[in-house]
């Protein structure tokens, strides 16, 4: 019973600042500055079908590379004493202390035509790189950014195999690299897919990081949104309607990416 | 018991933490038998089957495998195979996957695989549980799983954990008849761990008996049970009255301030020593002259007998007889000369087998369950 009542405070919660908001982008989505109805909005968002694309391939870049450098952290950290795993797991929270504005500015001032990298680099007799405004520097932001998201939920699972397991599959006759592919790999799957949402997500939303380091040639999803809300080209109707598209495309992505999963995981044990 | 070796552990010595786990142990065990070491728990029993799987390197001494020495040998290239304390399933396949992952990871044909999986699971009863998630089955079934998936690889020798440990009584007794079914239907050399001493003489051929990380009698359950070297051994293994005696002579001892003829020689003249009586080798009769006398102090039924506790001039005796006595009855104690047996003194003496603190002694069962079994 009193569990029961203590769910009531979330609830209404959920109900005022979930619920509520996304009805309202609902209906604002789908009537016009008068507030009748109409599918104008939805038809215009067609119009930005290639920074729909963009948005999406950059953060999908973006949560590759994040896995691809995440795990490797992840598994290394796990390997170590529990002191030594809080100390590196901490080094890795460090940045997210700093505000996301600053750290995102600081990677402005490394990155810019005259930064530190490139002042580095000619220092030592190279020529100067481009980087500032490309997609590489948007992506590059966008797994500073978000790497720890990826690698703490990896290294949670991680953390939580049963040395046992392992041990029994050295036992069957698996070297380290069999252990690794056959057994730590597939367990640790649950840890991946949230760390995939988790990076994903706020990359293919994000419009800072895209200001910051893209430039105006590398418009997101998210700056047009801004754009509709706070910029010049004020319209909340189509700024809503933007959103609902978004938000479809990114359940649409993580239903194929759990569908995957699942099979995967069938798929592997049946092949494996 | 003049067998091959399969495996032989020459002065192995472990520590963990600066803490001595295994010192000067040295074991050597005969190919195709069952054997088991047995002891409390922290005796060292579990170190000892992890160093043969290859998961704790000794910090001194040497393992051999058929002669060959193994120290070194990482635990994927030993042809020993472990059934774990809590099995060690891998959680994200099924049965069939799990028995079939030794073959598949030595590369195994899939044809060769599905015909000795199938094998494997006609032996442990598990036919058409191939698909079953191993989440959902029970303890019983799972460790059944895990049976098969060891011996599916085909091990020269299989070390087993405590298997049964988490298994309920009922289950416990089939599975050790089931074990020791396979056992000799594989003719595979068995190491076997465990803390219950009914579960190591019912199963064993030979049983190695450890306390403190060092071996304290090697036999059969027979000479175990009935020659035990010193006082441990002798309280571990069944129930026991021990009793400081003297050697007067040969085929003599003294004990409970008489002399009593016995079948056992070869000791100092007044040597102090250990003497052990059986609860069950004890014969009650009307008090006389001739004859050891003492108090009845608590009667317990058990169903197949009567356990009596009897105070001889003190000490507490425990004696299991079929006969009805009552509470605070004087009684006769007589005990045959081959009924009693005599040790040297060890460092275990006047430890064990006095009887005045007893409480239905549950302990070896109750040991491995949660602690807060003992709260209540």
């Amino acid at each position: 019973m009193k569990s029961k009542a203590a769910v009531y405070p979330y609830l209404v919660w959920m109900i005022i600042f979930i619920i509520v908001p996304t009805a309202l982008v609902v209906v604002f989505a789908f009537t016009d500055k008068g507030g009748t109805f109409t599918l104008q909005n939805l038809q215009e968002v067609g119009q930005y079908s290639n920074i729909f694309l963009r948005s999406i391939w950059l953060g999908a870049v973006a949560t590759v590379v994040s896995l691809v450098v995440g795990y490797p952290a992840a598994y290394i950290i796990s390997r170590h004493s529990v002191s030594r795993q809080n100390t590196l797991i901490m080094l890795i929270m460090l940045p997210m202390w700093m505000n996301f504005l600053l750290r995102t500015y600081a990677w402005m001032t490394l990155l810019e035509d005259s930064g530190f990298i490139n002042r580095a680099l000619m220092a030592c007799g190279f020529p100067s790189v481009h980087m500032i405004n490309t997609q590489g520097a948007v992506v590059l932001g966008m797994v500073y950014n978000y790497i720890p998201y990826m690698i703490l939920p990896v290294y949670s699972v991680l953390t939580k195999i049963d040395p046992s397991v392992i041990e029994a599959a050295e036992d069957l006759g698996a070297d380290r690299r069999t252990v690794f592919l056959r057994v730590t790999l597939p367990l640790s799957m649950p840890g991946v897919i949230s760390g995939v949402t988790m990076v994903f997500v706020p990359s293919v939303s994000t419009f800072i990081i895209s200001k910051m380091l893209g430039g105006g040639s590398n418009l997101l999803i998210g700056d047009l949104i801004d754009m509709q809300f706070l910029g010049s080209a004020y319209n909340p109707n189509l700024g809503s309607a933007i959103s609902l598209v978004l938000m479809v495309l990114i359940l649409i992505c993580m239903g194929i990416m759990n569908q995957f999963d699942e099979n995967g995981a069938a798929e592997g044990g049946m092949m494996v | 018991m003049e067998k091959v070796s399969i495996i032989s552990l020459k002065d192995i010595a472990v520590s963990f933490d600066g803490e001595p786990v295994l010192k000067g142990f040295n074991l050597s065990i005969g190919d195709g038998e069952f054997v088991t070491l047995l002891g409390p728990s922290g005796c060292g029993k579990t170190t000892t089957l992890r160093i043969i799987g290859g998961f704790v390197r000794p910090d001194s001494g040497d393992v051999f495998f058929n002669g060959k020495r193994i120290t070194a040998l990482p635990p994927h290239k030993r042809e020993v195979n472990t059934i774990f304390q809590k099995y060690a399933l891998f959680p994200h396949l099924n049965v069939y996957d799990n028995v079939a992952f030794g073959m598949r990871v030595h590369g195994k044909s899939e044809r060769a695989i599905r015909q000795k999986v199938g094998k494997m699971l006609d032996m442990v009863d598990l036919r058409g549980f191939e698909y079953r998630n191993v989440n959902q089955l029970s303890g019983g079934q799972q460790q059944r799983v895990a049976i098969a998936r060891a011996l599916a690889n085909e091990p020269k020798v299989l070390l087993l954990d405590e298997p049964l440990g988490a298994l309920d009584l009922k289950l416990r007794k089939d599975m050790q008849v089931e074990l020791k079914k396979i056992q000799k239907q594989t003719g595979i050399t068995f190491l076997f761990v465990t803390h219950d001493q009914e579960e190591a003489l019912s199963m064993s051929d030979e049983v190695v008996v450890m306390d403190k990380g060092a071996i304290q009698q090697i036999g059969t359950p027979l000479d175990i049970y009935n020659e035990p070297k010193n006082a441990f051994v002798a309280d571990f293994i069944g129930e026991s009255n021990i009793l400081d005696g003297i050697m007067r002579e040969d085929f003599l001892v003294e004990f409970a301030g008489r002399r009593f003829r016995c079948v056992d020689k070869g000791f100092r003249t007044n040597e102090p020593v250990d003497v052990v009586i059986r609860p069950e080798d004890i014969d009650i009769s009307k008090p006389d002259d001739e004859k050891l006398t003492g108090m009845v102090q608590n009667v317990t039924f058990k169903g197949v007998f009567y356990e009596v506790i009897v105070d001889v001039h003190g000490f507490k005796w425990m004696i299991q007889t079929t006969d009805y006595v009552k509470s605070g009855e004087k009684i006769g104690i007589s005990v045959q000369p081959d009924e009693i047996h005599v040790m040297h003194k060890s460092e275990y003496s006047g430890k064990f087998g006095d009887y005045s603190t007893f409480s239905d002694e549950m302990g070896d069962d109750v040991q491995p369950l949660p602690k807060a079994e003992g709260a209540e």
